[in-house]
């Protein structure tokens, strides 16, 4: 299995330990991933609040180049895979617009190639019963909430993703590692992204809201597959701590990670050393360390 | 020699502002055979009609040419104006100017010459055209109602008590539908049972009614007035002469004790044993086994029923039967469902207990439901404190459910508002509702009873979520009036789930040989000036299998199926178009190639024998009634001995040769190719 990978500038800065999981889990379960030459910044959210034609160019140049490689396009990124499908979709749509970006981009485009996010690349491509196999030391006992954020399934006819309000692909990749997923209410709402930036106070809230609902569902750890998420869920619970008076000291990993550990990678490797919320102890709690 | 007569309407402005209306009528007075031409605004009107009855009389016509709109609506008004003029109406045939010609162009000038060449062409027809007459066929006074739920019940009263005999099919146990179902009804608050037993008991007594109750309809051959129709009769593995319904069996079987098998007429809330009657007022009284989820069935022991029935009714070896029944007239009364449980994993609907469908709240009221009439949390046995209603659960909701809009949510929400503050005081009711649509009489009158008078707090928004936070459930949603996000603290949920088509509606479309729309619904023949009709002639509808509607409606609609299946039975005999095939049985050599062609099995071996029954030779022969006039048989006959009647090839090939006379026109002469080259 031979994808064309887009790591995104996250998953080659601040979130290191998600781009090292996703290389070793995906070297260890034989999915190949061959790094798109000369990839761009998706654009993000600077490029799709500014300009149409540069948050659609900006994805789809990537997007060309891994079309030339003659493979389906993996991205761990919530929001890397989001922008991108926006884009596919975006001149899917309209013939004169999908003209000026292509002569834009400069690159021929035919849009042939299938954009998926590592999750369905793993639990859908494949196949849990696979991943089931591989698994040797299996989370016994670690309760997990699920965290979808909103980038990764909305909006449905887009990202075309299961369900967009109860989707279940975590869940069910969780319990192949041999982990319990908690039910809980929070799961696709907003982490407040980057008003982690220009509006704390609302991040906070909203991140406040989700982590609070997860530890009330007795969890043990939460489980993301999105960078920012991670950041604002992991980085930001001492400052919430301070504002609200609450007490959340939760781990937060990516589902690589997670799954890194359920088959066997050693912790060093993973990077999960480089976690704010120290995600140690309940490993050890569950004997996983 | 033919002396035709040609009438050009302007259809007001409809054809007039892009034909010129005025030159088809000169053009047409020049054509062979036209002794008569004229245009005037609306040919359709009663001057319209008096002008061409007139002109027939005046000129001496032998053929009319209406060059108006297409025939499916008015073909019919003209051929019958033509009959009060003594006229055969089967020589006024339509040019049709408007949907094919002026509504699809917008340059005057080529549209006026393509109407003169419609015209030209059919004037060449009718040229040709043959008086025919009607054809009888003999009508069976019998009617088949399909469903017994209201709109089921009604019609086959209304037909019975017209002295006409009605066989009623009902799929379940019990007739009764979902009305049986309800606990009170808007918007008078009288009681669905109350209402509705004795109409069921008058199903079941009526001496012009055959109730085939645990049935369901096979197959259905014929046509309107002719119709046979196979009906299998499930097993019920009682025997209804026998059984006195004292309902011991019920009492004494040992399933569903533990809520291994759940009462479908308690929406899923109560268990019920394998032998069982669905509701103590169920019609007919008698119980059915339930053959899948019986012990006898399932390893061969038990036998419990059998045991202490004492009227020794219970028969295991009962079979799936088969019965046979001609009608005349069928009315579709089928119902409908509702739109499935766990569709909206943001409601959480099968995963919390506290939260539950109209109907299931509806059973909860009802005094005769699992909890006696008290509303209770399913979670805990509590009453509740706080109770949120959503309305529009998957109606009005493109994305994620269905387009349309259930109609009968508003109201039955605003009912159930108003039975919450009767039935469970101190009780709170929160409506999340996008628009109230209480359009009958008395029904707005109803809602603001609700909110003003019964306490409902109405919030305009769409619930995003719900979630359980300790006991209670936290309802997310919008309120669109302040513009803000509200939570609610519910004890109860209840959702107002969209009315969808009944499961496998489509597949009794198939059988009946009637249209469906994309979302299963059966499709009447006008939306406006026949609502209970299909386009399959003989076939009625009634209820909810139509389009979602209330009781009020759905009673409505049975009645005037009703009457339309009586006015059907009024006659003798039936009046059929005479546009059918024939064959010319002195050329026909009796291959019979045209009978596997026929979609309507109307060809059959004909035997022709002389005065001593000599067997002279074996031609095809058409049945007048199940022909349907599609030309499949003509086309297919390699003497060509089968002509369509109306259709046949003089005529078409006529009008043929006159379109490619016009063509020849515009294509160039030999000596211009040359010239051209």
């Amino acid at each position: 299995m031979k994808y064309a990978y887009f790591p995104g500038c996250s998953l080659h800065s601040t979130a290191l330990e998600y781009g090292e999981s996703t290389k070793e889990i995906c070297r260890k379960i034989g999915i190949e991933l061959q790094e798109i030459k000369d990839w761009n910044c998706c654009g993000a959210t600077p490029a799709h609040q500014t300009n149409r034609y540069l948050a659609t160019a900006l994805p789809l140049r990537n997007i060309a180049k891994a079309e030339k490689m003659g493979m389906d396009m993996v991205i761990p990124c919530a929001a890397c895979f989001s922008r991108s499908k926006f884009a596919q979709y975006a001149v899917e749509k309209d013939d004169e617009f999908r003209k000026k970006i292509i002569d834009a981009v400069g690159l021929p485009y035919e849009g042939k190639i299938k954009i998926k996010h590592l999750l369905q690349v793993i639990a859908e491509d494949l196949g849990l019963e696979a991943i089931k196999k591989k698994v040797i030391k299996p989370l016994t006992g670690l309760n997990v909430a699920c965290y979808y954020g909103c980038l990764l399934v909305r909006p449905p006819e887009v990202t075309h993703f299961e369900d967009a309000e109860e989707p279940q692909i975590m869940e069910n990749l969780v319990k192949a590692m041999g982990a319990e997923a908690v039910d809980w209410a929070f799961k696709t709402e907003c982490c407040g992204a980057s008003f982690a930036i220009s509006n704390a106070e609302a991040m906070m809230r909203l991140t406040g809201r989700v982590i609070g609902d997860a530890i009330l569902n007795d969890c043990d750890c939460i489980m993301v597959a999105c960078p920012l998420c991670h950041a604002n869920l992991d980085m930001r619970q001492q400052q919430i701590n301070d504002a609200y008076g609450t007490n959340f000291n939760i781990p937060i990993f990516y589902f690589t990670e997670l799954l890194g550990i359920a088959c066997g990678i050693p912790l060093e490797e993973l990077k999960i050393g480089c976690h704010l919320t120290d995600p140690f102890t309940i490993l050890k709690a569950k004997q996983l360390c | 020699m033919a002396n035709i007569g040609v009438f050009v309407c302007w259809c007001g402005s409809n054809i007039a502002q892009t034909v010129d209306v005025v030159a088809v009528a000169k053009a047409a007075s020049e054509f062979k055979d036209v002794v008569y031409s004229v245009d005037y605004k609306y040919m359709c009107s009663s001057p319209g009609q008096n002008m061409m009855i007139d002109a027939i009389k005046q000129h001496n016509l032998d053929g009319v040419v209406i060059a108006s709109c297409s025939p499916r609506m008015h073909e019919s008004t003209f051929r019958s104006a033509a009959v009060l003029a003594g006229f055969n109406p089967y020589m006024v045939e339509m040019a049709n100017l408007r949907e094919h010609c002026s509504w699809v162009h917008d340059n005057r000038e080529e549209a006026t010459k393509k109407a003169i060449e419609l015209v030209r062409m059919i004037v060449a027809k009718v040229a040709r055209n043959a008086p025919l007459n009607k054809i009888y066929v003999p009508v069976t006074k019998r009617a088949l109602v399909i469903g017994g739920g209201i709109a089921g019940i009604q019609a086959a009263l209304d037909i019975a008590n017209g002295g006409v005999e009605v066989i009623m099919v009902e799929k379940e146990p019990s007739i009764g539908g979902h009305m049986s179902q309800l606990d009170e009804t808007f918007p008078t608050l009288d009681c669905s049972q109350c209402i509705l037993t004795p109409r069921m008991v008058e199903v079941a007594t009526h001496k012009n009614i055959t109730l085939y109750a645990y049935s369901e309809v096979d197959s259905v051959e014929g046509f309107v007035g002719n119709f046979k129709v196979k009906i299998k009769r499930k097993a019920k593995c009682v025997i209804e002469e026998l059984c006195t319904g004292c309902g011991l069996c019920t009492q004494k079987c040992p399933v569903g004790k533990k809520g291994e098998v759940m009462n479908e007429f308690e929406v899923g809330m109560a268990p019920r044993p394998a032998i069982y009657i669905p509701f103590p007022q169920a019609v007919p009284n008698i119980p059915v086994i339930d053959r899948e989820n019986c012990t006898y069935f399932k390893t061969g022991k038990c036998g419990v029923c059998a045991k202490v029935c004492v009227a020794k009714a219970i028969d295991f070896n009962q079979k799936d039967e088969i019965v046979e029944e001609e009608v005349g007239a069928i009315i579709v009364a089928t119902g409908y469902d509702l739109y499935p449980k766990d569709s909206y994993g943001e409601y959480g609907y099968g995963k919390f207990k506290d939260v539950i469908s109209g109907l299931e709240f509806e059973r909860m009221v009802s005094a005769s439901g699992p909890t006696k009439g008290k509303v209770l949390r399913p979670s805990n046995g509590k009453p509740p404190k706080n109770v949120v209603f959503i309305k529009c659960v998957g109606s009005r909701d493109e994305k994620h459910g269905i387009s349309y809009c259930s109609k009968i949510c508003c109201m039955y929400t605003a009912k159930h508002a108003m039975l919450l503050h009767h039935k469970c005081p101190g009780a709170k009711a929160y409506i999340f509702y996008m628009d109230i649509r209480a359009t009958g009489k008395g029904y707005e009158e109803f809602v603001k009873r609700a909110m003003e008078e019964e306490g409902a707090v109405y919030i305009r928004g769409r619930v995003s979520r719900i979630y359980k936070r300790k006991d209670h459930l936290v309802v997310v949603g919008a309120d669109t009036l302040t513009g803000k996000p509200v939570e609610v603290e519910a004890d109860l949920v209840v959702l107002a789930t969209a009315i969808i088509a009944k499961d496998g509606a489509d597949k009794l479309a198939q059988i009946l040989k009637i249209s469906y729309d994309t979302h299963n619904f059966y499709n009447e023949a006008h939306p406006k000036l026949r609502p209970v009709e299909t386009n399959t002639a003989g076939i009625f509808l009634a209820g909810c299998c139509q389009a979602p509607k209330d009781i009020p409606d759905s009673v409505s609609q049975g009645s005037a199926a009703a009457s339309k299946a009586l006015a059907l039975f009024s006659k003798k005999e039936l009046e059929r178009e005479p546009l059918i095939s024939r064959v010319n049985e002195e050329f026909c050599v009796g291959c019979l190639a045209c009978q596997p062609v026929c979609p309507y099995n109307a060809i059959e071996e004909k035997e022709i024998r002389d005065r001593k029954g000599n067997l002279i030779k074996k031609v095809a022969h058409i049945n007048e009634g199940l022909c349907m006039g599609c030309g499949a048989c003509a086309v297919t006959c390699r003497s060509g001995c089968i002509i369509l009647e109306g259709f046949t090839n003089n005529q078409i090939f006529e009008q043929i040769n006159t379109f490619e006379n016009l063509i020849s026109k515009f294509e160039p002469t030999p000596e211009e190719t040359v010239a051209k080259k």
